[in-house]
């Protein structure tokens, strides 16, 4: 009985993969607590945490044992079942996109084994992201929900009401982007925005959609509950919203899972628009690394995550800068203003490309 | 019995036990999350057959759009089982016999249909350059069609849901409000 044709060292190189791609998402994921309460310090000109290790390099360790040491307590009135569920699909939802995200170029081993620095590269590449983030809302809604707790009630209802309207805008400003590129598979965006200037022009897709770019990146801060768009977790009027009734880790992975969702979301936004792992003058790189190929490689993992970093950075500076939305005001913000821009901007592209570039 | 074979039955049960368990749980709640399992299975059916765009998109859309609402509004009415409006018997028998003629249609459609087996997984008519090809060259009229009449329902949706002039809210309003809160 034949199983599986696929062979073993694919397996295993997948694997090995997977787990450097989970772990290193947890890693980031990590500092990135660490960092953002290192940026609101210098924002407000505080120190930050600086008891745990040099700089406080070890506090996000301290925060998660203290995390994992803390009762538990479900409330008696919960759904068991549902409530325990809520925190696990809203960290699995987090950690699934990761694995379309294309981290570097092929490498080829002496023996001409091609490396892919991809999980899974499948055709329908970004729709894929779509569908995890579609499911994400889950984890928010059913463990507001099942906590039985009106402010949960209330922040579950808004975290699904946001999500739904801001995928909408969202979708649409892909839909300009996905005109220009020709494909969904995430690999083959990344390729055609190699280098940084390419025939007269910047190759990147944010030169090429820069109205659709700050619609997705709107939409992407409403998708992950940030400020200014946390309505779900606004403190002043729902208290702590859907995870009030959390403790211990379940609370830990709910806070956790924003900033994976974070990271991952950075990395998708850089392969879109800001050109994956390429990078300027990459060309003359690869050609003065001839000898060590895995060294352009590792120059064009650094290159992505360098500018995921920024990105990471990016959502930290708007939230520590901008007051939040009012409901109204963000509903109004999502269904008046993106969708009908995006609409524009569809319809602009669509005409660029028919009747100016001929392509 | 290969790998086809067996993702097949483990998807076809998964999908068939939690169909039932759509219908069969008390909870909305319980019932909503079955169904959402039942489109994950589905999926994993168009999956095999090398169909991802439809697969994809019956996730987005079932799973990722309408159950949403769906919960959304189960969540709102705050179901309980002991405040659960009790059907009379002629009601439930006027349901057994009308779900009894739809699965009876039904299965005298399936029983007259032409069975066509299919190669596994040769065909490539879900993905989404064959797919798109296909729905603006030899479907576009049914396509556009169809699109027309989703924006004729949504249009019909946003008036329906368009609020009447604000009016001042009248004594029993704001009774019923005290009461809520």
């Amino acid at each position: 009985m034949l199983l599986l044709q696929i062979d073993t060292a694919l397996i295993i190189e997948k694997v090995i993969l997977i787990s450097v791609i989970l772990m290193g998402s947890l890693g980031i994921a990590m500092y990135a607590t660490w960092g953002e309460r290192k940026v609101a310090a210098v924002m407000q000109d505080r120190i930050g945490p600086n008891r745990a290790g040099p700089f406080g390099l070890l506090q996000p360790l301290a925060d998660g044992l203290k995390l994992f040491f803390k009762e538990e307590i479900i409330p008696d009135r919960s759904t068991r079942f549902i409530f325990i569920l809520g925190p696990c699909l809203a960290m699995l939802t987090a950690l699934m996109t990761s694995a379309i995200v294309p981290w570097g170029p092929d490498y080829v081993t002496d023996s001409g084994r091609v490396i892919s620095f991809q999980v899974a590269d499948i055709s329908i590449g970004i729709l894929f992201v779509f569908g995890v983030v579609s499911l994400g809302v889950y984890g928010v809604m059913l463990g507001g929900w099942a906590s039985n707790n009106k402010f949960s009630l209330l922040s579950s209802i808004r975290a699904a009401s946001q999500a739904i309207s801001y995928e909408l805008a969202m979708g649409i400003s892909l839909i300009a982007l996905l005109m220009l590129t020709g494909s969904l598979s995430l690999r083959e965006i990344v390729t055609q925005q190699h280098g940084f200037w390419n025939d007269g022009y910047f190759s990147w897709n944010f030169f090429k959609q820069p109205v659709g770019f700050v619609i997705f990146l709107t939409c992407a801060f409403a998708e992950l509950n940030r400020a200014p768009f946390d309505l779900p977790e606004c403190e002043s009027e729902l208290n702590m919203g859907y995870h009030q009734e959390y403790s211990s880790m379940k609370l830990g992975f709910y806070l956790f899972a924003e900033y994976i969702n974070m990271f991952v979301s950075s990395a998708i936004i850089v392969t879109l628009f800001f050109g994956g792992y390429n990078f300027p003058f990459m060309d003359q790189v690869q050609h003065a690394t001839l000898a060590h190929p895995i060294l352009f490689t590792i120059i064009c993992i650094l290159a992505l995550l360098t500018k995921v970093v920024l990105m990471i950075l990016f959502f930290m500076f708007v939230r520590w800068t901008l007051p939040r939305f009012r409901y109204d005001q963000l509903m109004k913000l999502g269904w008046r203003s993106l969708i009908p821009i995006a609409l524009v901007n569809m319809l602009v592209t669509g005409v660029l490309i028919l009747w100016v570039f001929k392509k | 019995m290969d790998i086809y074979d067996i993702l097949f039955w483990i998807l076809s049960a998964l999908a068939v036990g939690c169909a039932l368990g759509v219908i069969l749980s008390r909870n909305p709640v319980n019932s909503v999350m079955f169904l959402i399992v039942t489109f994950f299975a589905i999926s994993g059916h168009y999956v095999l057959m090398n169909a991802q765009f439809l697969a994809i998109v019956n996730i987005i859309v079932y799973a990722g759009a309408i159950m949403v609402l769906f919960l959304f509004v189960i969540m709102l009415m705050n179901l309980n089982a002991d405040v659960e409006p009790q059907k009379g018997q002629m009601v439930q028998l006027a349901g057994v016999i009308s779900g009894g003629v739809l699965f009876l249609v039904i299965l005298a459609s399936i029983k007259t249909a032409k069975t066509e087996y299919m190669d596994k997984a040769s065909t490539d008519i879900g993905l989404i350059t064959n797919l798109g090809k296909v729905l603006f060259t030899k479907y576009v009229l049914p396509f556009e069609i169809s699109s027309v009449l989703f924006l004729s329902a949504m249009i019909g949706a946003v008036v329906i849901g368009k609020k009447e002039d604000a009016k001042p809210p009248s004594k029993a309003d704001e009774a019923e409000m005290k009461q809520f809160l």
